[in-house]
């Protein structure tokens, strides 16, 4: 090869890869979407869903079933709250629509906002696991010393495979991270909400 | 294809002093700081590992304390994989491919002294983030997140722009590994003649550029989660910490095969030399080295099996896992017929190769058992995993970089090693490497967790021999350094061939190579 073709070439090589590495470099962040897009199509991952009202109170209620429904809560170190469910644990027919309540305080001088992270388990039942409302869809903020009650209104999907008899519920209230910046939060929000 | 004409012809010797190593594109010199950077590594990373296995020689903590032997073990593991293994094996491409495809230097050379350069300050960064405020990085080498973003020290920043420029680096020399194979083999050389080295390192160069910049991107999501109130690995944002995992081990599993393709490659050269025989299934081991390659791709979460995957999942990755002991042992298979009936001396680099083939096996086996995912469960972050990677990382890349250094030191420095001392390094390496790691299988099945400072009692006896075995295999490698010395200032005078009945390209330059090689393309039948 003479030796301007052989630079030809080379250059050629170096661009081609070159495309290639910073296609995996943008492969790589892809990666964070198409996760949670897998999870939220597998429901593997304990992301509960979220229906309308309506869509809701349509379904079918299946009267020959129980499903156990517990309910558990926790609060990040940082964020200096009470928190707990009101019942720990009911039953209810797949396909009924039932409200239950959590409670909140603020052990702090201070106006606190924070947010609530819902976690299923098992995870296959996550996507059978459906709310119509929910103290997690948006954060929560509580001034001093307040406390109340969150609710929350859920359906079970009939479809929720026969072995699944108890789920268990879980919340784990984060402090809503003020400090970024605005754009962020907002496209968290956004992310949150596709999520919830 | 010729390659009469090359970049620097207009100058011919090496230029002197301290100005020739830092500006030199020519691939001999490069290969050289390449593999001395490996080796001062391999020496830094080798005397933290002597402060793990020394803390770990008793039960309780008498040494260091448990943060620091965190950092240790973190240490231990990055410069080990990034500092020394990587790069050695750069170096012998960079020695080695030119010489073997009868190129006059590496297609890039000017990025190839780029791609070498970074490396030194991206190590310094790493290994100064020990003195800094807070100690250096302690996580593990895998730095998972949340351990690695919301309660890592300080100088985990300094660690994420270490990683980014090693990752600068080795894709800058992949490239130039790939264009040289593509455009530089001398006229008649075709892709199915190139000796296997070449080929191992053709692949690994895909691999390397697939996912090094995927490790960018999972360190640059740490800084900014650290940095810029971005939450993809922080479940309060709505992110996932399992996400940091499924994201650094598709860089991951490539990565182990990063550091073994090379090494396969060393040994299909150096057990036909030694056998007196031809490559058994050439072309199969090209296949099989390909195959590898793109199952590397899909197997990552069986290092996960323990994340609550799934069983769809958990069968799909332990299947996909198991797929690679077919090619592996395509592999393995080959280089046993071809030293079957052969005409077998045993030279040190021959010692390694066997002893490769021999212990690495070992390693494979026990990747197998532990891809079975349900008895994963029970090996997941015990001292059977830290068994299983030293004996395919240690036994294998190593042994084989060891393998490839004696086999090719009498073509770089003109002169034959010390043979007797070479098989002294080899027996003290490898019965000291047996007693350090094999007892770390029993300990491991018998429940001890990787990365704890201290144990109870009952692991307390085979710590001790593992350790005395640690200590054993640390000072042979300063044996090793003395052998290198003594090769490079004087020694019995190597002939052109150097072994006997050796084929290649790279016998037919005189020893030691001169500076500029095949300036002439040679003619390949």
């Amino acid at each position: 090869m003479e030796s301007g073709d052989l630079t030809a070439a080379n250059k050629r090589i170096v661009t081609r890869l070159a495309v290639v590495v910073l296609a995996m470099f943008g492969f790589g962040f892809a990666l964070v979407p198409l996760y949670d897009v897998f999870c939220d199509i597998t429901g593997i991952n304990g992301k509960t869903g979220r229906i309308a009202a309506e869509e809701a109170l349509g379904q079918e209620v299946d009267e020959n079933r129980l499903v156990t429904v517990e309910f558990l809560a926790s609060v990040n170190s940082e964020l200096p709250w009470e928190f707990r469910p009101l019942v720990k644990k009911i039953r209810v027919h797949p396909g009924e629509v039932t409200e239950v309540n959590y409670f909140a305080s603020n052990r702090t001088g201070n106006t606190v906002a924070g947010q609530a992270i819902p976690s299923l388990a098992p995870g296959v039942a996550a996507k059978y696991f459906n709310k119509t409302e929910c103290f997690c869809f948006t954060r929560q903020t509580l001034g001093p010393h307040e406390g109340k009650n969150m609710p929350l209104r859920f359906v079970v999907d009939p479809e929720l495979p026969e072995e699944v008899r108890t789920v268990s519920l879980s919340y784990t209230f984060y402090p809503a991270q003020d400090a970024a910046p605005a754009e962020t939060i907002s496209m968290e929000q956004g992310k949150l909400d596709s999520i919830l | 294809m010729s390659t009469a004409t090359t970049h620097d012809e207009h100058h011919h010797g090496a230029p002197s002093g301290i100005m020739r190593w830092i500006t030199t594109t020519n691939h001999k010199d490069i290969g050289t700081l390449y593999l001395w950077f490996a080796f001062i590594m391999f020496l830094v990373g080798g005397a933290m590992a002597m402060v793990i296995r020394a803390e770990l020689f008793q039960p309780g903590l008498q040494i260091v304390d448990p943060n620091f032997f965190n950092t240790m073990t973190t240490m231990h593991g990055l410069l080990m994989v990034f500092g020394a293994i990587m790069p050695a094996m750069v170096g012998l491409a960079n020695w080695q491919v030119p010489l073997m495809i009868g190129a006059p230097d590496m297609a890039l050379p000017r990025m190839n002294n780029w791609s070498f350069w970074i490396l030194p300050f991206a190590g310094i960064m790493l290994v100064s983030t020990l003195f800094m405020e807070g100690g250096g990085p302690n996580f593990g080498w895998t730095f998972y997140a949340p351990l690695s973003t919301t309660f890592a020290p300080k100088s985990t920043d300094f660690f994420i722009f270490a990683v980014h420029m090693l990752g600068f680096s080795s894709i800058m020399g992949a490239i130039n590994i790939i264009a040289t194979v593509l455009n530089m083999r001398a006229p008649g050389m075709t892709l199915m003649k190139m000796p296997l080295f070449v080929w191992t390192w053709f692949i690994t160069a895909f691999l390397l550029i697939a996912v090094m910049p995927v490790l960018a991107g999972v360190v640059t999501m740490m800084l900014t989660d650290r940095n810029f109130g971005t939450s993809f690995f922080s479940a309060a944002g709505g992110g996932d910490p399992v996400l940091f995992q499924h994201v650094f081990w598709f860089f991951g599993h490539p990565e182990v095969y990063i550091m073994i393709l090379p090494a396969f490659g060393v040994i299909s050269q150096i057990i036909p030399t030694f056998a007196r025989k031809k490559l058994f299934g050439y072309s199969s081991m090209v296949y099989a080295t390909a195959s590898i390659a793109f199952l590397s791709f899909i197997v990552w979460a069986h290092h996960m099996f323990t994340t609550g995957m799934p069983v769809a999942g958990e069968l799909y990755f332990m299947y996909a896992t198991m797929m690679i002991a077919v090619p592996t042992a395509v592999k393995v298979f080959n280089w046993t017929a071809t030293m079957w009936r052969g005409s077998m001396t045993f030279e040190t680099p021959m010692l390694w190769a066997v002893s490769f083939v021999f212990l690495f096996t070992i390693g494979g086996f026990t990747g197998l058992m532990m891809g079975v995912a349900p008895v994963d469960m029970q090996y997941h972050d015990t001292y059977f995993i830290v068994a299983h990677f030293h004996y395919v990382l240690v036994t294998g890349a190593l042994f084989a970089i060891f393998g490839a250094v004696y086999y090719w030191i009498p073509k770089w420095t003109g002169h034959m090693y010390d043979e007797k001392l070479g098989k002294i390094h080899f027996w003290w390496s490898a019965i000291s490497v047996n007693v350090l790691f094999f007892p770390q299988h029993f300990i491991g099945l018998a429940g001890m967790p990787r990365r704890i400072p201290d144990y109870s009692l009952q692991f307390a006896d085979w710590n001790m021999i593992s350790s005395l075995g640690g200590f054993a295999f640390g000072l042979a490698q300063l044996f090793f350094l003395y052998i290198i010395i003594k090769t490079i200032k004087g020694g019995e005078k190597a002939t052109t061939q150097v072994w006997e009945d050796a084929e290649g390209l790279e016998w037919t330059v005189p020893s030691p190579a001169p500076y500029h090689t095949f300036a002439t393309a040679p003619e390949v039948r």
